[in-house]
């Protein structure tokens, strides 16, 4: 069987592992308890614990360190933040730290990559754990050398006497190859928000050498351009067939009648149909699309669930909220509205988006014997493997699912679809079943961004002081088809295979610290368009909520600036109230030369207009403020987002340089959301389903210039940033444009059309 | 069904295949190679890019009876870990990727750029991979990868 890696660490580990695996047990004595261990390999781990120290690291026998880790990278290079983190609390150099990270049988549950929390949640346990193994090292070297753990110094694995270095032991010889059998405290969660810790205190920042530098290369890239890496498409398994699914052409509409005599020219093709699921699986690849395609089915007569994209938002605006989020209030609005001297209102649309990951996902299962393993680019496999047993009715232990590189992830993307749609076909031929999706399926079924409006109000006194702000959101659910794909229900096969649904209706108030006097957050969910199987079911994509309804926040920020004759950067120093926001945005400002300005300038260098715009969110605790400039092409209205500026704080930086290229994306990834994505529909299905009719950003397109400003607090904890700089840029660039244009865009994208139309 | 040969990073293979099938599914499937990658199907996004006779070619629509004894050159076949490929150095150096998926597009559109026009400027290098996608917004990456690539 090819085994896959999620990263080279991970290949590293495996052998350095293995190789260490000579005998069955050995027994050590951890000092004050009473203790076992057992060789450390893929084999014979200790029992995954939440609460035992050897579950998140163990000591090869060459005195290297391995953290394991129930979470993933997707290819930012959080796993070097990690081995960074973890090799500065053991004293070792990084490239004597690997990570196993996100296999189910090897890992417990962190959450997988989710909500930026890599560094800020995972790291933070991981560093704790990597403490304590240090403390337990340095407390059985103290008992091996009978020196007092005050006279003992600790360099690259090396624990010696201070007073006399040829007393010496390495991390190798004290424990390498057994586990530490360490209690730690945990605060009893799963996932994310699991939190553990032992007695030891980690490193105060002012003893850092390695946390917070710049240098550590990522391990996955050469392989990545050199071609040596393999990937989720890749993986072959002995007997695997191939699997595609079929997909109705109105959303809804389910098989009711198959002509099975349409594929039987076509080699050893066969197919998989179970309710509304149905999928041909054939042992050569090209076979199965071929039978993909040539499969007659009769599908149901259903009514097209769609209002057509000309309709989304006055469906939006018209239909019932099902739920509220737990509303914000403070101060007495009502009152401030009602002795305002002026009062600004706007409204705000954002639409569907697609994560159109550059590959549709693919996924291997091998469902045989009362067992499966699932190969998967799913960002949170553990949710994968539980959503998995209970679909199979298998226990959780029995079910495997292999974290493998796939196409990227920005969030609950069609991932957690193939492994599903994967292991319903192996388990139906009873063989290992390979499933890729065609482009349609990318882009037209993935799960998407959700579509919203958000409705700002804002009251102004006789002096120009805005006393009171409104903002209402109605959204569609960020959570329809939940944030992973842990039970049956969240997942395409399962809704087709007619689980019952339980939709989460979440979608989330703006994260900033603009003090106006009062101040009414409200955010209501409505219905899905299609309960069902629908291609417009919504979850998280990339900072699920936050470009939508920063957009429309920092849109208005700029109306109300203009509504009371001021600057947009002055007018957000006024208002905001965190010093952490008012650094992000000063230093933006001043980095990129922000010229002072009220209202649009309109300044127009030969055929094109050109504008400044600024633009601030909050995020987990991370802070970043945008400065934008565009050119607007006078005569097509196309917008080139030339130049950026960016100040970022997320408290402590533990990789400077990764830190960098992961802002780069945040901002080239939101720029293309905010200037082109918009997912087209009819009233039958998604009409986006390949890159032409679901445009992104192009390489001539491409900002000229990103200017990065990291903000360092070491002496804070680190928070995320896999999402936070997404946040406020297209409320920059939509700021921007008005500047050059004095168009003030309510609805993204900001495509030519739309800006042509207000040119004219 | 037809036997076809290929010539593959200066390797021959004779396959037996549907003569529409394309050549992607061929190099992937009938060779086991890993690197160009099914993205779109179309044409439309370069992520299963292979170079034929040094030219850069979708193998997504390439039916693979159309090759004849051209020779096709995958990522792979560029360079090598101990001698990797000039651009194949400058991604390396500027840690360009993220997911990775998208590289064959960006790295092999490049090298047959620089055979072609060894030094070329920041429009003529955008204009060389427009098209070509990447999701994961590295793009700003490449065009330093692809700058420092001419200068070496």
């Amino acid at each position: 069987m090819t085994m896959t890696n999620n990263n080279t660490t991970m290949d590293v580990s495996r052998r350095q592992l293995i190789a260490g695996a000579g005998a069955l047990t050995v027994a050590v004595l951890l000092p004050g308890r009473k203790a076992r261990a057992a060789i450390a390999t893929m084999a014979s781990r200790a029992e995954l614990k939440p609460d035992r120290l050897a579950t998140y690291i163990s000591i090869n026998q060459d005195g290297s360190a391995v953290g394991w880790l129930g979470k993933v990278d997707m290819g930012q290079g959080t796993d070097i933040g990690w081995i960074k983190m973890i090799a500065e609390e053991l004293d070792l150099p990084t490239d004597r730290v690997s990570l196993v990270l996100g296999h189910t049988d090897q890992t417990i549950n962190m959450g997988g990559a989710s909500g930026s929390t890599g560094i800020w949640k995972g790291g933070a346990s991981l560093r704790n754990a990597a403490a304590e193994a240090r403390r337990v090292l340095v407390e059985m070297a103290a008992e091996k050398l009978s020196v007092p753990v005050d006279r003992l110094t600790d360099v690259d694995g090396i624990i010696s006497d201070k007073t006399d270095p040829s007393r010496k032991v390495s991390y190798g010889e004290l424990i390498g190859g057994r586990y530490f059998d360490v209690e730690l405290e945990w605060n009893q969660m799963i996932g994310n928000d699991l939190t553990i810790k032992g007695k030891a205190k980690p490193k105060a920042p002012g003893e850092y050498k390695i946390v917070g530098k710049p240098g550590t290369r990522r391990r996955d890239v050469a392989p990545k351009v050199l071609g040596t890496l393999e990937y989720m498409v890749d993986v072959k398994v002995p007997g695997m067939l191939h699997g595609r699914m079929i997909r109705p052409s109105v959303a809804g509409s389910v098989p009711t009648a198959v002509d099975q005599s349409s594929i039987k020219d076509i080699t050893g093709a066969q197919v998989v149909w179970q309710k509304g699921f149905i999928g041909v699986v054939a042992p050569r690849e090209w076979d199965a699309i071929k039978a993909s395609r040539a499969l007659k089915v009769t599908w149901s007569q259903v009514k097209p669930p769609f209002p057509g994209n000309a309709g989304l938002y006055d469906h939006i605006r018209n239909a019932e909220v099902v739920q509220y989020d737990k509303e914000v209030k403070t101060g007495d609005i009502d009152a401030a509205f009602a002795s305002a001297a002026k009062v600004v209102e706007a409204s705000y649309e954002w639409p569907f988006q697609s994560h159109a990951g550059m590959g549709p996902a693919c996924a291997v299962a091998d469902v045989r014997n009362g067992e499966a393993t699932i190969w998967s680019g799913t960002q949170k496999p553990h949710y994968c493997r539980d959503g998995i047993a209970r679909m199979l009715n298998l226990p959780p232990e029995k079910v495997k699912v292999v974290a493998t590189t796939g196409p990227g992830s920005y969030g609950r993307n069609d991932a957690g679809d193939a492994s599903m749609d994967a292991t319903v076909l192996s388990k139906a031929v009873g063989k290992p079943v390979r499933v890729q999706g065609m482009r349609y399926e990318g882009h037209g079924w993935d799960p998407k961004a959700p579509a919203s409006v958000h409705m700002a109000r804002a009251a102004i006194d006789r002096d120009g002081k805005v006393t009171a702000w409104r903002f209402e959101t109605k959204a569609f659910s960020k959570r329809d088809t939940m944030n992973n794909e842990g039970e049956p229900e969240y997942t395409l096969a399962g809704q087709l295979l007619d689980w019952p649904l339980h939709p989460v209706f979440l979608f989330g108030h703006p994260d900033e610290s603009y003090g106006f006097g009062a101040i009414h957050k409200i955010s209501g969910t409505i219905k899905p368009l299609l309960d069902r199987a629908s291609p417009l079911r919504s979850a998280h994509m990339r900072d699920p909520g936050g470009p939508q309804t920063h957009y429309a926040v920092e849109s208005f920020m700029d109306e109300l600036a203009l509504a009371t004759n001021m600057d947009p950067v002055a007018f957000r120093l006024r208002y905001v109230t965190n010093p952490r926001d008012a650094a992000v945005i000063k230093v933006a400002a001043e980095k990129a030369g922000w010229q002072p300005h009220v209202g649009a300038r309109k300044q127009v260098k030969g055929d094109v207009y050109v504008g400044q715009g600024i633009a601030y969110a909050s995020r987990g605790g991370t802070r970043v403020a945008v400065v934008a400039e565009v050119e607007v092409n006078r005569s097509t209205g196309k917008v080139w987002a030339k130049r950026y500026t960016v100040a970022h704080d997320c408290g402590q930086i533990v990789a400077p340089d990764l830190l960098r290229l992961t802002i780069e994306g945040n901002i080239v990834q939101s720029t293309s959301r905010a200037l082109w994505e918009e997912v087209k529909f009819d009233d039958k299905a998604v009409t986006s389903v390949d890159w032409k009719t679901y445009p992104i950003v192009d390489m001539t397109e491409a900002p000229e210039t990103i200017d990065i400003i990291l903000i360092d607090h070491p002496e804070l904890p680190p928070t995320g940033a896999g999402e936070a700089s997404t946040r406020p840029t297209a409320g920059a660039l939509a700021n921007a444009i008005f500047d050059a244009t004095g168009i003030r865009l309510r609805q993204a994208p900001f495509t030519p059309e739309r800006l042509k139309a207000g040119l004219a | 069904m037809a036997r076809i040969e290929l010539n593959v990073d200066g390797q021959a293979h004779t396959i037996e295949a549907d003569p529409d099938m394309p050549l992607l599914y061929a190099l992937r499937d009938d060779l086991g190679l890993r690197n160009p990658r099914f993205g779109c199907g179309l044409s439309q996004c370069g992520a299963c890019t292979v170079l034929i006779n040094g030219e850069p070619v979708r193998s997504c629509v390439t039916a693979v009876d159309s090759i004849g004894g051209k020779k096709i050159t995958t990522l792979a076949g560029i360079g090598s870990p101990d001698k990797p490929h000039k651009v194949q150095a400058a991604f390396i150096e500027e840690q360009v990727p993220q997911c990775g998926y998208c590289l064959n597009g960006w790295v092999m559109t490049s090298v047959a750029l620089l055979e072609k026009n060894p030094h070329p400027s920041d429009g003529q290098i955008r204009e060389a991979l427009t098209g070509i996608k990447c999701r994961c917004g590295t793009h700003t990456a490449v065009l330093r990868a692809v700058k420092r690539a001419a200068q070496a």
